[in-house]
Parts: structure tokens; C-alpha cells; sequence
């Protein structure tokens, strides 16, 4: 099958200026009402439950989940489901037990709600080291994702490509903060939705409207094996590694946790989390559509022919089925869900490193709205600069497995202590400390260890740790050495606090009058 | 005062007995198909009807089942949950 995808497509490029018109008017406006840091890190905390759940599921449903799902589909059938729904378990464990704690006990970071009755430098040094890492290896991963994309898509060059998005993912935070990067997570997600709809109506529409008569097409063409089980999940320890990672790492994520910040009350933040679960839920069924829609209308080895790891799946459906047009459309959506997961992904690295490390650890909390203000915007632009020059220095590396290791640490480093201190009131600063250091430190050496590292990309034998997510071991352990840690030296003043901790996740932050002194 | 006390200590406890019922269930839920995946290949494998393998509609179940969890929890949030602090914050001076 002939396809235009690479060559410049004259809708695709109207698209993305398109794109990329509105959403730096969105910047422009929103720019006008950034006066301070709740503006900037919190959108003024007046954003919907519905808004707010469209923009976690636009800060969330990465490249990854859209080209990369529907590839593994449509390349190996039932094996690449497991990754659509692993994606979206983590979802419930974000609204049982963290959505509403946060927004009742922060302000801005995670680290807000882990110190909050603790000593405040040790634990958002500790939070800051987790939330960098994760922000780093996310970012890399997305960047490096983006500039492939968007060379097959539009043919643009590597370089070119990351540093477009990174400037203008720049220009959105930089000037417009928390209420742009809201808007063009909305947007995002309202397209990506929409683009995924329309492109499993049209494969729909040609398999009288029944999503098993085309599954049984599949069957037909390929064998029934493509419905079923393959090699995929080969090691149960593996799987479920991976699994808990997956389940625990979404709820340790801290561009997700920061967008419980942005919306009016705990309730709100509820209703957010319902809104998105329902989406991205929505969503992942409709890669089921989209990926076997590709390995039968497109096939398996035209597919390959484009991309080997099978990215190009989704495009080349959208053309096969709507023409170029569609396929402009579909690629102008691809290039915005990067935008809009990098611009989540600087602001919260952004507010690690102005909020908790320079205002709460070098200034001790004692610091102007301006000098606030002005820190987090020069770590933004540190943040973008980073990212372009990561991307670049990364380039043709294989960075797949860096989404794997961004969940792990996310669940290893900030998961733990984050339970850990709204739920047990014996918890302390040095356990908190010791959870984080420890999650972030033992996920990073056990990925290195392991064959990800070692036999994937270094080409060795074998590797020291079997496993290929460290999930299973850094996450039982991250608990294990807070509580530990906690139990071993006693804490009076943290523990004598949780009374309050425990009044304010429930009662909400306008009761308590000591608000002031958790800033 | 020590009223109001136990009631929300009453509350915090449900609250917290609640989350973490529907995170076993998600686990256990999650854990289960992965677990199934990785020892009953053959099974998920049988087709219930033509195009429809057990596997197939045992994932869609589970995103089905996240969203149910959901339901539960907020349905219990929304009603009693939201009422018992809204009694708390105005009996407070």
C-alpha cells in the first residue's frame, strides 16, 4: 500500500498552525491572568470538575498510549491490550486514596501533603530529588518520542522537531503557567478523543457497525491466535512487576497529583477523577478498535514497512480510511498530545524546583509572591532548555523502557510516602525522607541491573536482577523502610499533628486556621 | 467538642476502610486477569462467538470493573460522606 505519511502534507501543517494558533491565544489570555503563584502553579484553583478531567486525561494519554498501543495492537493482537488496561488501573487507586487528601492538605507539590507535619527541608529535598527524577525520564521519553513522530509524520529533521516542541511547550508555561497548560490539556484531550472516535467509526463503518466482526476479520485473516494470549507475558514475576508499577505508579506521578491543586474543592477533585477514568477509559477500549482495525485494513507488514516498532499504525489507518485529509488531522493530533503531556510534565518539575526546593528549603518559606513567581518561571525556562537538549542528546536511543522506569520510580518514590502520611499518624520526617531516597535510589539501580538495561541496550548475557520492571521489590520496599525507619526513632511533634492532618483531609483547608504555616 | 471528635475519628475510619476495600478489589481484580494471562493462555484463548475470545471481553471487563469501583465509591462520597462533613463544619464555631 502507497502512503503519503513523511512527505509534507499540506493539512497536517494547517492543522498543527491551527493547533498551535489557538492554543498560544489561549497562552496570550491566560498570561493576562498569571498575577502569582496560585495562578501559575493552581490556575486559581477555579478550574471544573469537568475541565479538570479533561485535562488529566490530556495530561496523561501520552504519544505512548495512542500511537503506541494501537501499534502493539495491530503488530501482536491481544498482547497489546494489556497495556491499554494497565494504564487505566492506576486510575482508582488516585480516587481511593490520593485525590482528595491532596487537594485538602497542598498547595502546590505532593511534597506539600508529605510535609505538612513534618520537618519541611529534609522531606522536599527528598521529594524533589523523586519528582525530578520522574519528570526527567518522562520527559526524555516523550521528547525522544516526539521527534521521531513527527519526522515520519511531517518529515521534518530530528533536531527541528524537538525543538519546536520544546519551545513552544516553553511558551506555554513560561507566559500562561497552570490555567495555558490547562486549556491545552483540554483541547488536546478533547481531539485526541474525538480524532480516536472518528477513526473507529470509519473502521467501524465497514464492518456493519460490530466491533466482533472485526475482530473475527482478524481471526480470519491472521489466525484466532491474534485474540488470544501470546508471548508477551511470559513471566508472571515480570507481569506483575509491571503491573504494580503501573497500578501504584499513576497515583505517584506528580504532573497528575499537581492538577488536584487547580480545582475549587475536595469534592471537585472527586468529580475530576470520575470525569477522566470515565475518558481514558473510553479511550483504551477504542485502541481494541483501532489496533485491530490497522492489522486488518492496513496489515501487519505495511505497517512494519513504515515503523518496525509499528507507531505508524494509527496514521496509516486514518489515511487508509479517510484519506490524506484524516490522516493531516490525526497527525496534527499526535504532534498536540506531546505538547500537552511535555508542558504538565515542566510545570510540575518546575514547581519541585522553585516551590518546595528554593521557597521551602534555600528562603525557609520566606519569600515574596514576585520573587516566587519570578523562581518558578526561571526554573521553567532551565526545565525547557533541559528538555530540548536531552531530547537531542538522546537521539536514536531506545528510550521505550523510560515510561516503565518514570511509573516505577513514581510508585517506588512518591506512592509510599504519600499513603504513608495521610493515613499513619506514627509516620516521621526521617521515614519520609528514607521511603523517597530509597524508592527513587533502588528503582534507578535495579533498571540498570536489569535485562532492560543490561541485555536490551548494553547487549550483555544476562543481568544481575531478573526482572525487567523493579516494581515488585522498590515498592514493598519503599514502605518497608519508612515504616521502619518511622518506628525506630519516634517523632512527638509529627505525631502530635496528625490530629490535624486528619481534620484537615476531611473538613477541607478553610477550617484550619494554621493554612498559613504549611505554605 | 469530644462528640464532634468521634465523629469525624468514626469517619476517618470508614473512609479509610472503604479505600482500602476498593483498592484490594482493584488489585485483586487487575491481578487476577494478569495472573490469568500469564497461566491460562489457552483459555483466554477460547472464542465465546466469532471474533469475541474470552480474553478479549475479560479486558474490557476489567476497565468496566475500574469504572464501577468508581461509581461505588463516589456514589457512598457524594451521600453519606459528603453529609457527615457538612454537619461537622457547621456545628464548629
Amino acid at each position: 500500500m502507497s502512503t503519503s505519511l513523511g512527505e509534507p502534507n499540506l493539512v497536517a501543517i494547517l492543522f498543527f498552525l491551527l493547533f498551535v494558533a489557538v492554543t498560544l491565544g489561549i497562552t496570550w489570555w491566560a498570561a493576562r491572568r498569571t498575577h502569582s503563584t496560585e495562578h501559575f502553579y493552581a490556575a486559581g484553583r477555579s478550574v471544573t470538575g469537568l475541565q479538570n478531567g479533561l485535562a488529566l486525561a490530556g495530561d496523561y494519554m501520552s504519544a505512548a498510549s495512542f500511537l503506541g498501543i494501537a501499534g502493539l495492537v495491530s503488530l501482536s493482537g491481544f498482547d497489546g491490550l494489556i497495556y491499554s488496561i494497565g494504564f487505566l488501573v492506576g486510575w482508582p487507586i488516585v480516587m481511593f486514596l490520593i485525590a482528595e487528601p491532596l487537594r485538602n492538605l497542598g498547595r502546590y507539590t505532593f511534597a506539600d501533603v508529605v510535609a505538612y507535619r513534618m520537618r519541611q527541608a529534609p522531606v522536599r529535598i527528598a521529594a524533589a530529588v523523586g519528582t525530578l527524577a520522574v519528570v526527567a525520564f518522562y520527559l526524555i521519553a516523550q521528547m525522544v518520542g516526539a521527534g521521531n513522530l513527527i519526522r515520519l509524520l511531517f518529515g521534518l529533521s530530528y533536531e527541528t522537531a524537538v525543538l519546536l516542541v520544546g519551545l513552544v511547550m516553553l511558551a506555554y508555561v513560561l507566559f500562561g503557567g497552570m490555567i495555558a497548560t490547562t486549556w491545552v490539556q483540554v483541547v488536546k484531550a478533547v481531539l485526541l478523543l474525538g480524532g480516536a472516535l472518528m477513526l473507529a467509526l470509519l473502521v467501524l463503518a465497514r464492518f456493519r457497525g460490530n466491533p466482533l466482526s472485526l475482530f473475527a476479520a482478524a481471526a480470519e485473516r491472521y489466525g484466532t491466535q491474534v485474540l488470544a494470549p501470546g508471548q508477551l507475558v511470559s513471566d508472571p514475576w515480570d507481569a506483575l512487576s509491571l503491573g504494580l508499577a503501573l497500578m501504584f505508579g499513576t497515583a505517584g506521578l506528580p504532573h497528575i497529583l499537581m492538577r488536584f491543586y487547580t480545582v475549587p474543592d475536595a469534592r471537585t477533585a472527586r468529580t475530576s477523577v470520575s470525569y477522566a477514568t470515565a475518558f481514558i477509559g473510553f479511550f483504551y477500549l477504542l485502541t481494541f478498535v483501532l489496533g485491530f482495525g490497522a492489522m486488518v485494513v492496513v496489515g501487519p507488514d505495511a505497517i512494519k514497512a513504515v515503523d518496525k516498532g509499528g507507531n505508524m499504525a494509527a496514521p496509516l489507518l486514518a489515511e487508509a480510511v479517510g484519506g490524506t485529509g484524516f490522516l493531516g488531522f490525526i497527525a496534527a493530533v499526535a504532534f498536540a498530545t506531546i505538547l500537552a503531556v511535555v508542558a504538565g510534565l515542566t510545570l510540575s518539575g518546575a514547581a519541585a524546583l522553585s516551590h518546595d526546593l528554593w521557597v521551602n528549603v534555600v528562603r525557609g518559606a520566606r519569600a515574596s509572591q514576585r520573587e516566587q513567581l519570578r523562581v518558578a518561571r526561571i526554573a521553567t525556562v532551565l526545565l525547557g532548555a533541559l528538555s530540548i537538549l536531552l531530547g537531542i542528546a538522546f537521539k536514536g536511543q531506545n528510550v521505550a523502557y523510560m515510561v516503565g522506569l518514570a511509573f516505577a520510580i513514581a510508585a517506588s518514590a512518591n506512592f509510599p510516602a504519600l499513603v504513608l502520611s495521610v493515613f499513619w499518624r506514627r509516620f516521621t520526617t526521617r521515614g519520609a525522607q528514607a521511603s523517597m531516597l530509597v524508592g527513587t535510589l533502588s528503582a534507578l539501580a535495579l533498571i540498570y541491573l536489569s535485562p532492560t538495561i543490561q541485555v536490551s541496550i548494553l547487549g550483555r548475557e544476562s543481568a544481575l536482577f531478573p526482572l525487567r520492571n523493579p516494581g515488585l521489590v522498590t515498592i514493598p520496599l519503599a514502605f518497608l523502610v519508612g515504616i521502619a525507619t518511622s518506628l525506630q526513632a519516634p517523632e512527638r511533634d509529627a505525631f502530635e499533628r496528625f490530629a490535624e492532618v486528619e481534620q484537615r483531609l476531611h473538613l477541607g483547608p478553610e477550617l484550619a486556621p494554621e493554612d498559613a504555616a504549611a505554605g | 467538642m469530644t462528640d464532634q471528635r468521634e465523629t469525624l475519628a468514626r469517619l476517618a475510619a470508614a473512609q479509610w476502610r472503604l479505600a482500602l476495600i476498593l483498592t484490594a478489589a482493584m488489585m485483586v481484580i487487575y491481578f487476577g486477569f494478569i495472573l490469568l494471562v500469564a497461566f491460562a493462555k489457552p483459555l483466554l484463548g477460547r472464542l465465546l462467538l466469532p471474533g469475541l475470545s474470552l480474553g478479549t471481553l475479560l479486558g474490557a471487563l476489567v476497565i468496566v470493573a475500574a469504572w464501577a469501583l468508581i461509581w461505588i465509591y463516589v456514589r457512598w462520597a457524594n451521600g453519606h460522606y459528603d453529609r457527615t462533613v457538612a454537619t461537622l463544619k457547621a456545628r464548629r464555631p
